[in-house]
């Protein structure tokens, strides 16, 4: 227990004194709010699986029908 | 099929600026993490307040900067699961792994032992926090190595087998992935770039110090040991490159080809210093490669054979299939009209295999598997229309290497006048000519525009492959609307504007207070 507050301590104290790094800190915390809670849920989906739900097709069957429909055959 | 195109260009144009971006921020915490390693070992040794405080202030820029770049990457793995999800299951295993390893131990070593270094000083004993400002520098140089061992593979794709039955290639050979000549090249390419950039970043801060007469003596200092890392950094960024040029010219002739701008080579190939690539010039034009050129006579020969009197093949024979071995022998190989026939033979026989599985014809299927394993080396090849498609863009190719090559001698030139400078009696008082100065302050724009150069050179240069010989951009992709890649695009862009902008503020208000109220001042 007394290790963990420690440690605790340690990180409390290090971001309370920070000067420059709030700042910074703000800026982490938007830029990952963007990536994580507006990119990645309404821009980036998982192509595959989500075609693989819609189709009921596994991911290597529609892979392979994609690239052999783009051969050049 | 022109949305198809257009869906391949968005992504093309997308996964650029997001890595391109990303790498704005990279090579400074390889190269500086090292700096702050070095300062601190220094002050420890010492016992002198000076390279405590210079540590201090570097590490704080390093953390401004550190900040500013971490999760950039991450949007480049979203992309891969929507823009390029083929190449994705195509690659995963192998893809997956070095990705996997730098996820779990080298940022974790970055992430515990960061903490440490800023949030450690007067808190743990001098060497715990030395000993964590270097793990921490290691941690950093271990992200990137599987990050470019990763990028090797697809650059010489090595240790796999493809099943056809997943279509998937599957690692048969951890090491010779790690161990491929491409993979620790590149390694050690790009973390000594990193320390060339990260030396000149230094002695571009601190010349501008020096010249608004600002913590003068924490400006000379901190210049010297610029100096000192950039030059150290770009001489073995040139020592690299070279065996770059040999790597290029056994496993990725035609990117060499595109680089020089030449479509008929010779023996004892000239090295084209500076010209003008022709855009006239192509495979079937006699039109001369590149004009008002300066030459160095058999340069390009001894760049990538060691050998003045070899041959180094151009566009059009390497199209009409002639190559230099390993060995450096001259040998006709696989033109590119017969690597497509094999590339489409190859789909036929997955096409054929796949049908023989279904039908439960283990024989037929067998021997489809045979022709495809025999074809596989060429599989990619079967996605192009002719064999000019595998030539890729000659023009930026040829000027983005130049531009590298130039700026990087120009930082040599800085760190070595800087340094020069810095050992010069008349210099200890912060005498330095505004000159001097502003040369040292040019060191930063080139250095960035050097290193985005090289990633041109080497990404740009081997177009169409996303990897090697074995999956061209168009095989690649996914099939989704090019409206869709084009308003992420415009996010990214807009987003990477705005937080670029608020970030290098930032950094440029800390430096500009630090500096005025004195680095050697600050007592924190």
């Amino acid at each position: 227990m007394t290790i963990i507050k420690r440690i605790y301590d340690f990180y409390h104290d290090g971001f309370a004194s920070m000067t420059v790094g709030r700042s910074l800190w703000l800026i982490i915390l938007i830029k990952l709010a963007i990536i994580f809670l507006v990119l990645k849920i309404f821009f980036f989906p998982d192509f595959l699986s989500s075609k693989s739900r819609e189709t009921g097709a596994s991911e290597a069957s529609l892979v392979k029908s994609e690239l052999l429909n783009r051969s050049t055959r | 099929m022109n949305d198809f195109f257009s869906t391949i260009d968005w992504s093309r144009a997308q996964f650029a600026l997001t890595a391109m971006y990303h790498w704005l921020f990279v090579p400074l915490t390889i190269g500086l993490s090292l700096i702050l390693a070095i300062m601190e070992s220094i002050y420890v040794k010492t016992g002198d307040q000076r390279w405590r405080k210079a540590t201090r202030f570097w590490m704080t820029i390093f953390g401004i900067n550190f900040a500013c770049g971490v999760a950039t990457g991450i949007i480049l793995e979203f992309q891969f699961g929507t823009n390029w999800s083929n190449y994705s299951w195509f690659v995963g295993d192998i893809f997956g792994a070095p990705l996997a390893i730098e996820g779990l131990f080298a940022f974790f070593l970055e992430a515990t032992f960061v903490a440490v270094m800023f949030f450690g000083w007067g808190r743990v004993g001098k060497r715990f926090h030395l000993a964590s400002t270097w793990l921490t520098a290691i941690g950093v140089s271990l992200s990137a190595l599987w990050i470019l061992v990763a990028n090797g593979w697809m650059q010489l794709p090595v240790g796999m087998e493809f099943n056809p039955d997943q279509m998937r290639n599957e690692m048969t050979d951890f090491w010779s992935v790690v161990f491929s000549p491409v993979a620790i090249n590149k390694f050690f390419h790009a973390v000594f770039s990193g320390w060339a950039l990260a030396g000149a970043f230094v002695v571009g801060i601190s010349g501008w110090m020096i010249w608004r007469r600002r913590s003068v003596e924490a400006a000379m200092l901190s210049m010297k040991t610029g100096a000192w890392f950039g030059i150290i950094g770009m001489v073995l960024t040139m020592w690299t490159g070279d065996g770059s040029g040999v790597a290029v010219a056994r496993y990725q002739p035609m990117k060499l080809a595109a680089m020089e701008g030449l479509y008929n080579g010779s023996v004892g190939e000239k090295l084209t210093v500076i010209g003008l690539v022709n855009e006239k010039a192509d495979r079937l034009s006699s039109e001369p490669d590149v004009n008002y050129a300066i030459s160095l006579p058999k340069g390009l020969s001894l760049l990538a054979n060691h050998d003045l009197n070899s041959f180094v093949p151009g566009i059009n024979d390497l199209v009409d299939g002639i190559e230099i071995t390993a060995d450096g022998d001259t040998v006709s190989t696989v033109s590119y009209a017969d690597r497509i026939a094999m590339g489409r033979e190859a789909h036929a026989a997955l096409e054929a295999y796949t049908a023989a599985r279904e039908a439960g014809d283990e024989s037929a299927a067998a021997a489809a598997l045979a022709t495809l394993r025999a074809n596989y080396k060429y599989f990619g090849y079967g996605f192009l229309d002719s064999p000019e498609d595998a030539i890729p863009p000659v023009a930026i190719t040829f000027y983005s290497f130049r531009l590298m090559v130039g700026l990087g001698s120009l930082m040599l030139l800085i760190f070595a006048v800087t340094l020069w400078i810095c050992y010069r009696r008349k210099s200890r008082d912060g005498n330095v000519s505004k000159y001097i100065c502003w040369g040292a302050m040019l060191a930063i724009p080139a250095a960035w525009i050097a290193s985005q150069a090289g990633w041109i050179v080497a990404e740009v240069g081997r177009q169409p492959w996303v990897i090697q010989d074995i999956l061209p951009t168009r095989g690649a992709i996914s099939s989704i609307p090019s409206s869709n890649v084009e308003t992420t695009f415009w996010i990214f862009a807009v987003l990477f504007t705005v937080m670029l902008i608020a970030e290098v503020s930032i950094m440029l208000r800390f430096i500009n207070k630090a500096s005025r109220e004195g680095i050697f001042n600050n007592d924190k």
